[in-house]
Parts: C-alpha cells; structure tokens; sequence
C-alpha cells in the first residue's frame, strides 16, 4: 500500500506527535501543529495514536491512493474531494485503487492531515517520524514532499468493516477569531500594569509571516515594567515571547528549544489545536486560566478521546 | 551542590517548570544547572519526560496528567517538592564527566569574512584576534538555536563583538562565530547574525551517528589552528 504525491503543495510533511528526549541537543520535538485532530484521526482508523500522518497547508497536495486505502481526514478544511466527490473531515473512508484526493478550497484552518490506516510507513529518527526541516532528518528523507513521491503505508491488524466519524463533542472547536487560554509564564510579572491588561482584553491579528516555527502577533504595543536583559532560557510549544518591538509572537511547534526575550504567557495545551489552525488574516484574544483548570481541560480532552477508542473497539459506529 | 543555593522554580505551561539559578552566564550557576539536569535524568520521578539545561535554568518537562493521575490538584506543586529534594542531593557534576574537545579552525578569508571586521572594531590585527582566541579555553552552556548548536564562552573581551544588525540569510556550516562574550559553532547550514571568523570542517551535527550532537554541556572546547 501507498500513497503518490501526484503534484505538491506549498508545505506537505510527514509528522508524528513529537521527537522528544532531544531538546538537551538543541533538537526540539517538532510535531504536528494539531495534535487534537490528528490524535483523533488515527483512532478513527485503529492506529496508534502517534502514527506518522501527512500535514499539509493549502494549497495542499494533489494524492493518488495506489491501492484500496482506508483513510481520515481532519484538521482544517481544506474541502477535501476524492475522485471529485466531497470527503468529510473526521470519518474513515475508503479509497479505491488509483483514486485521486485533493483540496478544493480554504474553508476553516490552515493544516489539514491525512492519516491512513496502518499510518504511513517512515524510518524514525531518534523515535520520531517527524520531519525536522533545519537538521534535514526524520520524516520523508528529511525534506517535504515533492511531485512523484512515494510514501508507503504500514500494516494494521486492527478489524476492518466499519466507517467510524467522531462525534462533534471531541472535535476542537476551530474558529477564525478565537480566544486562546493561557496561564502566567516566568516573566508574567514583568509587563506593565496596562500592557498585562492590554494582553487580556484586546484582539491581535496574526501577522504575515507566521509559520509553524510561530505566529507574529499585532496589536497594541506591550510594554515591560523595566528594560530587562535575560539570558536564555527554555521556551516550548505554546510560549508567548515579548519580543523588543513591543509585539508577542506565540511558539508553535518547530520553536527553538530555548530563546531570550521575556515569557509572558503560555497557551495550555489543550487550546494549540485551535491556535494551530490560525494563520494570516486571523485574530485571537487571550484569557487567562488558572493551571488547575488548564490541567483539568486536557484531562477532558483525554477522557473523550478515551471513549472514542473504545467505542471503536466495540464496533459501536 | 551545596544546600541553601538560591533558585526559583516558575510555571512554563501545564507541563514545564523552570527551575531558574539566576539572569547570568557563569560557569558556577551553569554547573548548577547541569548537575540538576543529571539527577533528574538519573532519577526520572513519575511523569518525568526530560530536563533541559541552559545558562544557569533548567527546564524540567513532565506529563501533568501522570504526575497527579488521580486528581486536577496542580501537578506543578508535586514537581517543586520532587525538585527541593533533588537540589538538596544534587552533588556537582565529577570532573572526569567534563570531555576536553579539540576543534581545528580555518580563519579569516572566505572562511572567516568579519575576522577583519571583529579585529577592526578591537582596534587589533587580524591575527592578534585568532592568537587571543585560540588562547582560550571555552566552556560549553548548552546546547540550542540549531540541532547541536553549542553556546560556549567566555571571550576574552579584546576579541568580542556585537551581531551582526542583519543576520545573513546563510552561514555555512562548521562557520565559528562570536556574539558578544560568546562563540558558537553553526553545525548546520543555517541564517545566522553572529560575526564568522573561521570554519571548521569537523562535523558538529550528524543526524545518522549515534551521538548526533558533536559537543555537549559541560564539555570544554580548545580550538587549534587547522592544518592547511
């Protein structure tokens, strides 16, 4: 089984969950931006939950399913077509052999995923199928897609026969002007009075530029108590920075490991999803959460996929 | 380690605590630092995922939802207990765990391009610079930026200089470069803003070797004078 990139888009790469242990190196976990949805699909589909999937921006890459292929799409909604007919987000489907899967159109987010089942077959490197782009390693020979690629998929032994879809309820709730959540951060205290406010209480536009390394955020300018000069420390997925203009920007998950400009905020992990399907054009607002109930939203979150799993195991889709 | 070391312990996200030894580069503070990142990486507590070294902080990452299964009391508060008793039993880092790395430097020319520039702002000559450079010894801090990166120092400050105001958008690997009272080896080709003023062409990152990262923290780096 197979999957042949027939014409690729703008940024198709194969990612996991995450490479991790390495940060000490300077190799930071990387990932899927929307761990949610891609979590979900595999689920969906019988496999681990961290098999490598494809995450693609629109546009997005034109497929050919060189065999039958059971697959999921989620994320974004990119308006997915197979062989001309709408494919819905979040629902196992099967390929024919030699069908075509393309993205039609920009409806909500910005990085849609394919998961198949099996997932895709991908070496690992340091136990990650993720691509990491600066060190050219892991994924797909290390690079993204390109026309003409091959990308082959692994065994399941999951029991075929059903077409689950997830429910609405487990589905992250995308939106073009979201408002994230975020717990203070080691240099919370060190904004002035008014930019602290500022930061809860007035909407940023996501700036050009924003990739999967982070998001420039523009809005009023925030101001820091005292000119602070910080020597580096760790940053992570999720991390707002100050940076010298006055602007934030928010890490996402090909940040560095560490960084020196002041933490003022960090998105809890269970609003990313949201945040990762923000791009250009968009906005957010932010309000802050105790830890406690950042902790108690990804409880949720895992509690739900929790049931999904085993209703998929009992066949009750 | 001594008990008693001041240290603050800050919240980054539900699953990150940065334990934080002061806002300096010292080799005291960053020896703090690594010994802490040994023990935990010795000692792994319930949901520990893995500790991070910088100048003189640590990053701790845990699994919040496997450090406190049962409950949403703040698993944070669970992990600055763990963290107070590791302190208290980090004991240093031995000095036979510090590796002394020779790293052989091409300078100046299409190599180094701001040798001149660094000697220029010093009001030295070029090899004036590489002789006071090469006389150093340089620890490693940590490792970050680019895969296998190493943020070393100290400068002797006859040779410092500030970055470059725009980063060029290629240094070439192996490039050695200065910012401020530091120096660093670019292991992969990469924009960088620091002032290049010599290569090496020892292989700093090597993602297929078993040990990617060439340096690592705590090692203490000697350059020489490549063969040419």
């Amino acid at each position: 089984m197979a999957v042949t990139i027939n014409r690729s888009g703008i940024l198709d790469t194969v990612q996991d969950l995450g490479r991790y242990g390495y940060r000490a190196l300077g190799i930071n976990p990387g990932g899927v931006m929307d761990r949610s949805a891609v979590r979900i699909i595999n689920v969906l589909l019988g496999n681990e939950e961290n098999s490598a999937v494809l995450e693609m921006h629109f546009p997005a890459a034109i497929l050919i399913f060189e065999t039958e292929t059971l697959f999921a799409v989620g994320g974004a909604d990119l308006g997915a077509e197979l062989d001309g007919s709408p494919v819905p987000n979040w629902r196992v489907t099967k390929a024919p052999t030699g069908a075509e899967l393309r993205f039609r159109k920009k409806s909500l987010g910005n990085r849609t995923y394919l998961a198949i089942r099996g997932g895709f077959e991908i070496k690992p490197w340091l136990g990650s199928a993720s691509t990491n782009l600066f060190a050219n390693a892991g994924g797909f020979h290390g690079r993204a897609l390109r026309a003409g690629d091959v990308v082959n998929s692994g065994a399941s032994d999951a029991p075929v026969g059903s077409y689950p879809a997830a429910g609405p309820g487990i589905i992250p709730g995308y939106r073009s002007s979201p408002t994230i959540r975020v717990t203070a951060a080691p240099e919370s205290d060190l904004l002035t009075a008014q930019s602290a406010n500022a930061l809860f209480t007035s909407e940023f536009n996501i700036g050009s530029g924003s990739n999967r390394m982070g998001f420039r955020l523009e809005g009023p300018r925030l101001k820091l108590l005292a000119e602070t000069e910080l020597v580096s420390s760790a940053v992570n997925f999720g991390t707002v920075q100050l940076l010298p203009d006055g602007n934030p920007v928010v890490l996402m998950a090909d940040a560095q490991t560490a960084g020196g400009y002041p933490r003022i905020a960090n998105v809890i992990a269970a609003d990313l999803p949201v945040a990762a399907q923000l791009g250009p054009g968009d906005t957010v607002r932010f309000t802050e959460i105790s830890p406690e109930e950042a902790v108690a939203a990804s409880r949720r979150f895992e509690r739900d996929l929790c049931f999904l799993r085993m209703g998929i195991k009992l066949g009750r889709h | 380690m001594n008990r008693g070391v001041p240290y603050r312990i800050s919240r980054l996200g539900e699953g990150c605590a940065v334990v934080s030894f002061g806002n300096e580069i010292d080799p005291a503070l960053n020896e703090r630092a690594l010994s802490l990142a040994r023990e935990l990486t010795e000692s792994p507590f319930k949901g520990f995922q893995e500790a991070v070294p910088a100048y003189s902080s640590v990053a701790v990452f845990y699994d919040p939802l496997s450090v406190n299964f049962k409950d949403d009391k703040d698993p944070f508060q669970k992990v600055c207990g763990v963290l107070d008793a590791a302190l208290a039993a980090a004991s240093g880092f031995p000095s036979a765990d510090r590796r002394k790395v020779e790293i052989p430097v091409s300078f100046g020319g299409e190599s180094g391009p701001d040798l001149g520039f660094v000697a220029g702002i010093n009001g030295i000559s070029e090899d004036e610079v590489v002789r006071i450079f090469l006389d150093g010894e340089y620890r490693v801090y940590f490792l970050g930026f680019l895969p296998g990166f190493a943020y070393m120092g100290e400068l002797d400050p006859q040779v410092r200089a500030p970055r470059k105001e725009t980063p060029r958008t290629m240094v070439p690997k192996g490039s050695v470069g200065i910012a401020g009272s530091q120096t660093g080896i670019y292991p992969l080709d990469s924009p960088g803003g620091w002032q290049i003023i010599g290569r090496t062409e020892i292989t700093m990152f090597d993602p297929d070797a078993e040990d990617p990262a060439r340096l690592r923290p705590g090692d203490m780096v000697k350059f020489t004078l490549a063969d040419i």
